[in-house]
């Protein structure tokens, strides 16, 4: 009896129209592509269902989801974040010896025509940031946007990926010193 | 004397970065900007760094203002996958 009134609680010929978009803007913000969130949802769906008969009514239906896409997100992050030859990041500083910390000398920054300085409003120019962003390593794109386009605060980033902040930190510089000799390659010295 | 405020380059690159995010706390912001007094390079840096920045907020607004919804095509394939799942 108790096992009908439970499984009652859920409705699951309804999800798609109740809660695709909902799962599938959650993913998308994280993850950015919409053929892998739409899989993310999908899982979410299925997992949804091998699991219903666990679903105690304690949440809403919704809730219940979203945590089951949580779970996902983290598998997909786990996944990037293990692929092997991912691009190494060309770092701009000495990593020892007596300059250790110091600018690499045909690595320093280089001023920027002033021209396009002025232009943020520009669509080209975003444009241009999408592309430098889907040309750094995955996982860095997506901690890069959650935490510089999305704004999440750095705790709900680390509690979502399961990472440290400092952890995300060295990301987010990777990703930043990455991003800036792609613009400056493709617009600001243009 | 004061040694502990004296930084490498890449130190104050890390700093920049954090504080692009307003999360550098005090010390660090007050090593940053004595780097930045005596390092011409580092300080043309930092503010390259935060015009980057303008951009990249001017392009979150956009993306925040912009609601993604599955496509009605994937609903119905999904949809039908969930009923055989389901049977």
């Amino acid at each position: 009896m108790s096992e009908t009134s439970k499984n009652q609680l859920l409705k699951p010929d309804n999800w798609v129209d109740n809660y695709s978009d909902y799962l599938f803007n959650y993913a998308i913000v994280r993850v950015n592509s919409s053929d892998i969130a739409k899989d993310l949802v999908q899982e979410t769906f299925f997992a949804g269902l091998r699991s219903a008969k666990n679903f105690e009514g304690k949440s809403t239906e919704r809730t219940w989801l979203i945590s089951i896409l949580k779970r996902k997100i983290i598998d997909y992050y786990r996944k990037i974040n293990s692929k092997k030859g991912q691009a190494e990041v060309r770092m701009s500083f000495y990593e020892d010896g007596e300059n250790e910390g110091n600018w690499i000398e045909e690595r320093v920054p280089q001023s920027w025509n002033s021209q396009t300085e002025k232009e943020i409003e520009n669509e080209e120019l975003k444009n241009q940031i999408d592309n430098c962003i889907d040309h750094l390593p995955e996982k860095y794109a997506m901690v890069f946007r959650m935490k510089t386009i999305q704004e999440f605060e750095t705790e709900e980033i680390c509690k979502e990926l399961d990472i440290t902040p400092s952890n995300l930190w060295v990301i987010i510089h990777r990703a930043r010193t990455q991003l800036r000799s792609c613009m400056e390659k493709n617009w600001f010295n243009k | 004397m004061f040694k502990f405020l004296k930084i490498t380059c890449q130190e104050a690159n890390e700093i920049c970065n954090k504080s692009q995010y307003n999360e550098a706390t005090l010390l660090e912001k007050v090593k940053l900007n004595i780097h930045i007094a005596f390092c011409k390079i580092c300080a043309m840096y930092s503010k390259q760094n935060a015009k980057l920045t303008d951009i990249f907020k001017s392009k979150a607004i956009d993306c925040k203002n912009h609601v993604h919804c599955m496509k009605e095509d994937d609903k119905e394939l999904l949809k039908e996958k969930l009923r055989e799942m389901s049977s």
